[in-house]
């Protein structure tokens, strides 16, 4: 069974429907067709190259090509998600803080799902390990990125309260507890709402592409079951531990709210450069 | 000796700064805005990191945790903010209803939102919910600044009969001079520079 053959006529012919859109934006002055299209033209370029990369990949089982490859995976995810926060950590936990938490989160379920669950022969075979990554980290990524964003951005507009709070006498944790609940509800929204959505309104796109690959519906509906539990207890855990590490930074050891000297506010940030 | 003691504290610049105030008495503090209140007594309060000792009743600011010493040594900014949409969702328990009284609430005001509060109200309600955990020492931000001349008696004669009962000691900035007067026997002003002078 093959997929229908697509070849850069049909592209170019999906292609046209982008431009299409980028000029009605330009005619109606709303500003978005430049990111529209650095983005579509990005999409294009990224994707083609690691296409080419992932062919000689996936032709070896080589153990450090593997984890060279994670590597970049992750760099890539925590630059997206140090450049989409408004207000940002001063000094290097800025990248690391978000960095370090999907390590810790996407990596471990990566292996346990690996080793465990789909029980693959080496485990780290690029053909499953390279995808599962890159499912895990694209929605950790995403859960991390708005609750950190909510987290820094609530705490700088309501430094006074935080402060009125700790003048009571309550501890950091107490006194940022309201804008903790919100910024992990808000990481996790989108992954549970996908969760509770998923074969009602939309056919998620792993098991999508399953289908149209020739694979059984019964088989992909088990992949993407495995996945989404993956992805919502991976993205659950980065953004806990991303928070927990930003709050820290936040409060120093006798509970003092350090926020105008460990952190400083963009003005730009989220909007495509 | 018990009471709040001060030694060379040192912030932002600011100091050295040594003071003590006696158990139940109130140390009058005066000054230009800007010329740095606030500071010391958010320095005092362990809100901002500084140099130099802090003592409660002998007991050391640094031998506690930071929650613990603002349990204790309680301060009251002048403007106060509220985070829940009632009022009784601040306080751990409803004050007693005598208190209430005594400051001139409504019986009821525990029920209340919040944003029905005027802000002389909100002012007299942040004096009790600063008081609800019985601090030992006080730290006061201009207390009645928002305040009517009837309502300024009452928190007056409040805060006062707190610290006699408690044998707490407080420092109590005001720009208000004859309220100093009328309030306490100490009174100090810290001039534009920060240094600070002992008023006769």
């Amino acid at each position: 069974m093959n997929v229908m053959p697509l070849g850069v006529f049909e592209l170019s012919l999906a292609s046209l429907l982008v431009l299409l859109l980028a000029f009605l934006s330009f005619w109606h002055r709303l500003e978005i067709e430049r990111p529209l299209l650095i983005a579509a033209l990005r999409t294009t370029v990224q994707l083609s190259l690691v296409g080419m990369v992932l062919n000689v990949v996936f032709t070896t089982t080589n153990f450090y090509l593997v984890v060279l490859i994670w590597s970049i995976m992750l760099a890539a995810a925590g630059w997206e998600v140090m450049s989409r926060q408004k207000v940002r950590v001063k000094g290097a936990g800025r990248f690391f803080i978000g960095t370090s938490s999907m390590l810790l989160s996407s990596f471990s379920i990566m292996v346990i799902t690996l080793t465990l669950i789909i029980k693959v022969e080496p485990w780290y075979s690029p053909r499953y390990a390279i995808p599962i990554l890159g499912m895990l980290l694209g929605n950790t990524m995403n859960g991390i990125a708005l609750a950190m964003n909510t987290f820094t951005n609530l705490a700088w507009n309501r430094w006074q309260v935080i402060e009125q709070r700790l003048a009571l006498g309550q501890t950091s944790s107490e006194a940022i507890e309201d804008i903790w609940r919100e910024s992990v509800r808000t990481g996790l929204i989108p992954i549970i709402n996908s969760m509770a959505a998923a074969g009602l309104v939309s056919l998620p796109g792993m098991m999508t592409g399953q289908i149209l690959a020739g694979n059984t519906a019964g088989e992909a509906v088990r992949y993407q079951i495995l996945i989404m539990f993956m992805i919502s207890s991976g993205t659950g855990f980065g953004v806990i531990l991303s928070l927990w590490l930003m709050r820290r930074k936040m409060f120093d050891a006798r509970d003092r709210l350090r926020l105008k000297e460990g952190f400083y506010r963009v003005e730009s940030a989220g909007s495509k450069k | 000796m018990n009471g709040l003691k001060i030694e060379n504290l040192v912030f932002l610049q600011r100091g050295p700064y040594s003071l003590s105030v006696a158990p139940g008495s109130v140390l009058g503090l005066h000054g230009a805005s800007g010329a740095g209140k606030t500071l010391l007594l958010r320095a005092i309060a362990d809100l901002d990191p500084h140099d130099g000792q802090l003592w409660l009743n002998q007991i050391a600011c640094s031998d506690l945790s930071g929650p613990q010493w603002r349990r204790r040594v309680a301060y009251l900014s002048a403007e106060s903010l509220w985070w829940h949409d009632r009022v009784g969702q601040h306080f751990s328990e409803d004050p007693d209803i005598k208190y209430l009284q005594q400051m001139g609430l409504d019986s009821e005001v525990m029920n209340w939102e919040v944003n029905r509060l005027s802000t002389g109200e909100k002012q007299r309600l942040a004096i009790l919910r600063l008081l609800q955990h019985r601090p030992q020492a006080l730290l006061l931000d201009e207390p009645t600044a928002s305040l009517d001349q009837n309502s300024i008696g009452r928190v007056e004669a409040f805060i006062l009969n707190y610290l006699k009962q408690n044998s707490a000691p407080a420092i109590w900035v005001s720009h208000d001079m004859t309220q100093l007067e009328r309030l306490t026997t100490n009174r100090m002003e810290i001039l534009p520079g920060g240094e600070m002078q002992v008023l006769a």
